[in-house]
């Protein structure tokens, strides 16, 4: 068991790396990043789940703000800062090829963000369940 | 990177190998002096602080409130705006090499570029509503009256007051 835990974080791990030092990924492949990392943290993991995502997006945590409070409740549009009001670009991939692009930025806004809204870091069933709705979106 | 030439306008003796130095060290697009001139640049600055704002320029605060401000980022103005520390030696470097002068006093320990005297002095004029207005939003939102703003020009030429 401890073998079988310790050989998941190996892997987990290795999967970071790579999309690390890839610098370019694609939003597929920081999902399988975090789902490798999802596995990890519970054998019982059962997938990312796009209804879930929604719900977690649009939902306050405790504080304020929720994702979108600046991203709005159409991540195929651009959202607003809500206490700067700049415009921020639209953060569903479908709309901005940019988007889940580097695993190096994806995780800084979620560490901001989930600072922000949840005063706590995001698991990584919770990031995956937002990815996994954002990249459902269709324009 | 738009531009490679450093102007030097007003610059003289220690003042401009010093700041020659810093635009060799930290890559400036370009550096000028008055308000209707470019500001300093650096990419780190202008990606990481612009993305919740506008980039505000170095010489909007002196350099006791850079330090102050980079010195807690992880509770900046009541979000987490924390970067790297690799990135984070580099912008605070930047904004020091490039950090106004305190213009009144309080200037100095003051991290909120809307309370230094000058910013209050400059925008007396400006009616509370046109602040509350919808295409303005918030005192950070530069852009919305500073139509050159994103290129560091604060010019009262390029003020477009939204009605």
């Amino acid at each position: 068991m401890v073998k079988v835990q310790a050989l998941r974080c190996a892997v987990a791990a290795a999967a970071l790396l790579a999309a690390f030092a890839a610098g370019a990924a694609t939003p597929a492949e920081l999902a399988k990043t975090y789902e490798a990392e999802a596995r990890v943290a519970s054998p019982q993991f059962g997938g990312f789940s796009a209804t879930r995502g929604k719900a977690f997006f649009e939902a306050t945590h405790g504080g304020e703000w929720s994702c979108s409070s600046c991203h709005t409740r159409d991540p195929l549009a651009a959202g607003r800062h809500a206490k700067t009001s700049k415009p921020i670009r639209p953060l569903a991939p479908a709309a901005d090829a940019e988007r889940f692009t580097s695993l190096s930025q994806a995780e800084k806004w979620f560490k901001r963000n989930c600072n922000d809204v949840l005063n706590r870091a995001c698991t990584a069933q919770e990031k995956g369940d937002v990815l996994a709705y954002l990249m459902e979106l269709r324009r | 990177m738009k531009r490679r030439t450093v102007t030097l306008a007003r610059a003289h003796g220690l003042g401009a190998a010093a700041t020659l130095a810093a635009a060799l060290l930290f890559g400036h697009a370009a550096i000028a002096s008055g308000r209707g001139a470019p500001s300093a640049s650096n990419p780190a600055w202008q990606s990481e602080c612009g993305s919740c704002h506008l980039a505000y320029p170095p010489r909007l605060l002196p350099a006791a409130s850079w330090r102050a401000l980079m010195d807690d980022l992880g509770r900046h103005f009541g979000t987490d705006a924390g970067v790297d520390p690799a990135t984070a030696t580099a912008i605070r470097a930047f904004l020091e090499a490039n950090a106004g002068r305190a213009r009144g006093s309080g200037d100095e320990t003051t991290l909120r570029i809307t309370q230094t005297a000058w910013f209050v002095h400059e925008h007396r004029k400006v009616a509370a509503r046109t602040w509350r207005s919808a295409s303005v939003g918030s005192a950070a939102n530069c852009a919305a009256c500073h139509t050159g703003a994103e290129a560091g020009r604060f010019s009262e030429h390029d003020v477009r007051i939204p009605r």
